[in-house]
């Protein structure tokens, strides 16, 4: 996957009209706080993720901009309109449900013209735009079949073409493609991607998926124990993760734990709890303050191996390697360092590494490959 | 398995047994568990209905007389308007109460499995069956206590001043007692199919632009329909054949299919004959009710095409 070419889309830079906005919104449930004062900005047209893992609060948030919630304090607007007191069936929003949610007693045709039909569309327009959706999700020759008599990729084509055909002004996606096989969830993502950019509504789509989310977002919020983490482009989460919990949790990475012991040539050494000194390139998001605590981030694939002392000193570890794991693109090899640190290294299937289970090697990473994080 | 026994060439052989022993084992086991029932049922079920049949063919038999002679004369006399008459008065009695039972049951069921606190619900429809472990007759003498002319309801009814009814003896008593008696059977089959709709249904028309009533009436109402049409014919086929509450409640001008069976073998008439006719045409509306619900009553909403 290319981020740089993610990374670049005009539509999420230029515009600032926001659809969605949440403000400061909590969400209690039975005195337990699922989502902890949630500030959140949509764009226009913007192609949103919210990532995290199950029980993050990410679904409630979704359903607190459908409707199907109210927030226990704070706001919601659409198109800049508060949305306190606006019941579900008022809003300017459509939903994919996690497991589409079709009505099983109608046909494909009859699940997508329900919006049109409450809406009291006339039957020429009805005919017209159900028409257009089936098209636009490949479902024509589907058109007269139920729900149950199609496989799980057709029904996730006809709960998207249910919520497009209502033009909303927001799609709203939850795990859309949670419940495909692999194979078909890939399919279903370039497809997801094309609508998103033909139709140029704003998505915003609730996932655990982090490679999913890459991929298919303008921007992604990572929410973790009902507040959110970072907010920011693919790139951005991947390679400048804010928080420890954001570099773990998007990718693999090896965390290390540490105080920053000086700062010569612009460069922080970090000595960690198990005594390696790391070299750093300052933080540029900490804007110049100095964290006593940080943990230090790097990446599987960032870090090199190799069986003689290289030349360059610079965060270069001895250990001996104790597992290989076969990727087939990529191999994976976990290495134990002197001071006791394991630390995975991901490989492209290239050159392999000729080492023997328990013989000893390097290790080493240039100092721009890692991050500082403030615990 | 063959790696662990030194001579793997002979488990087959020990396994397979004669194919006539293989045949009986097939036989046996369904023998066995259906066995009791099935001699119940052909003693108590089957050969009383043959010989009500047979019975039905012989015209105009009455108790004592020589069983000969053979025709459709009974079922002929069926056809008299007197007796159609009767006919379509259960009917309208078992029509009217499904109605009833349908109007005042949905709400109940649907407020218990949709909206009432999880943990009381089972509680709530224990409360509803309650009734139905009292006798049938106790209840409509129950009934008689409160719809008489001196009754509870109209001694409630003249202290506030208002006009007495005279709903005892009536079409109005007997649907008053069949809707009673027969609501919790209603409560139960409906609570059962709205307990399984699923939720997100709801959610998804309401996502869709759909209020609460238009969700009602284009997914919850859809979404239930075998359980509805599962309720009804319950009712249908309990209200059709019901003896106690139009014999108790309904009076001199209800006379009902059952009450006239009863008549005919227990009464002053003694036609044995045009008994068991009349007995044969309630078994058979009776029974294609039931192959009715068989057929449409617990069918998965998924499954309509």
């Amino acid at each position: 996957m290319s981020q740089t070419a993610m990374q670049n889309r005009p539509v999420a830079e230029t515009n600032t009209r926001f659809d969605v906005e949440l403000r400061k919104v909590f969400k209690v449930f039975n005195g337990e706080t699922v989502v902890r004062g949630i500030d959140l900005n949509i764009r226009q047209g913007e192609f949103f993720s919210i990532l995290g893992p199950s029980g993050c609060g990410k679904t409630t948030t979704l359903r607190l901009i459908a409707g199907f919630e109210e927030p226990s304090a704070g706001e919601v607007l659409i198109r800049g309109r508060s949305m306190s007191g606006v019941p579900a069936y008022r809003r300017p929003v459509n939903t994919v449900f996690q497991s589409y949610a079709l009505f099983g007693h109608l046909s494909v045709w009859e699940n997508i013209a329900f919006g049109l039909r409450i809406k009291r569309q006339s039957k020429a327009e009805i005919q017209k735009r159900v028409q257009e959706s089936l098209r636009l999700v490949k479902m024509e020759q589907f058109a007269r079949r139920y729900p149950a008599q199609l496989s799980g990729g057709q029904q996730q084509r006809v709960a998207l073409a249910r919520a497009l055909v209502n033009q909303p002004t927001v799609v709203l996606l939850d795990e859309p493609l949670g419940a495909l096989d692999l194979k078909l969830r890939k399919e279903m993502q370039v497809e997801l991607s094309t609508l998103h950019k033909n139709l140029g509504v704003t998505f915003v789509m609730v996932t655990h998926d982090q490679e999913e989310a890459l991929s298919l977002s303008d921007r992604i919020a990572v929410m973790h124990d009902g507040k959110l983490e970072q907010i920011g482009t693919p790139n951005q989460i991947y390679d400048y993760p804010q928080t420890p919990f954001v570099a773990d949790f998007i990718g693999d990475t090896n965390l290390f734990k540490g105080r920053i012991e000086t700062t010569d040539y612009g460069m922080w050494q970090v000595r960690t709890e198990r005594g390696l000194r790391i070299l750093v390139k300052p933080t540029e998001s900490l804007n110049g303050s100095m964290p006593n605590q940080v943990v230090v981030s790097v990446r599987p694939e960032k870090i090199q191996l190799s069986l003689e002392k290289p030349s360059s000193p610079i965060n270069c570890f001895e250990g001996r390697l104790m597992h290989t794991m076969y990727l087939g693109t990529h191999v994976h090899y976990l290495v134990e360092l002197l001071s006791g640190d394991r630390l995975t290294v991901l490989q492209p299937n290239r050159a392999k590494l000729a080492a023997e289970p328990d013989s000893p090697l390097y290790i080493y990473w240039a100092e721009t490959d890692c991050l500082a994080l403030t615990a | 398995m063959s790696t662990s026994t030194p001579t793997p060439s002979v488990v087959p052989k020990a396994k397979v047994s004669p194919r006539w022993q293989q045949k009986l084992g097939h036989l046996v086991g369904p023998l066995v568990l259906l066995g009791p029932p099935g001699v119940w049922l052909l003693l108590l079920l089957v050969i009383p209905t043959l010989l009500i049949f047979q019975l039905s063919l012989i015209p105009g038999i009455r108790p004592g007389q020589p069983m000969d002679g053979f025709g459709f004369g009974n079922y002929l006399n069926i056809l008299q308007p007197i007796y159609l008459q009767v006919i379509w008065r259960s009917v309208f009695f078992a029509l009217g109460s499904t109605v009833l039972t349908l109007l005042l049951g949905f709400p109940v069921a649907y407020w218990i499995a949709l909206m009432a606190p999880k943990r009381w619900q089972n509680l709530l429809l224990v409360g509803f069956v309650l009734p139905l472990w009292t006798s049938s007759l106790l209840r409509a003498y129950a009934w008689i206590t409160i719809l008489r002319p001196t009754g509870v309801l109209n001694s409630f009814l003249s202290t506030f001043g208002l006009p007495t009814l005279d709903l005892l003896n009536r079409s109005s008593a007997v649907f008053i007692g069949m809707s009673y008696s027969f609501l919790p059977y209603m409560v139960l089959v409906l609570y059962a199919s709205l307990e399984k709709l699923d939720k997100r249904l709801l959610e998804a028309a309401a996502d869709l632009g759909a209020s609460a009533p238009q969700t009602f009436w284009k997914v919850t109402v859809p979404q239930t329909l075998p359980g509805i049409a599962a309720g009804c014919l319950l009712v249908f086929i309990a209200g059709l054949g019901d003896f106690v509450v139009p014999e108790l409640l309904g009076g001199a001008s209800s006379m009902t299919v059952s009450r006239l069976i009863y008549n005919q073998f227990l009464g002053a008439t003694r036609n044995w004959g045009l008994g068991s006719g009349l007995s044969m045409v309630l078994i058979l509306a009776v029974s294609i009710a039931i192959a009715l619900l068989i057929k449409y009553g617990d069918r998965d909403p998924e499954s309509f095409s």
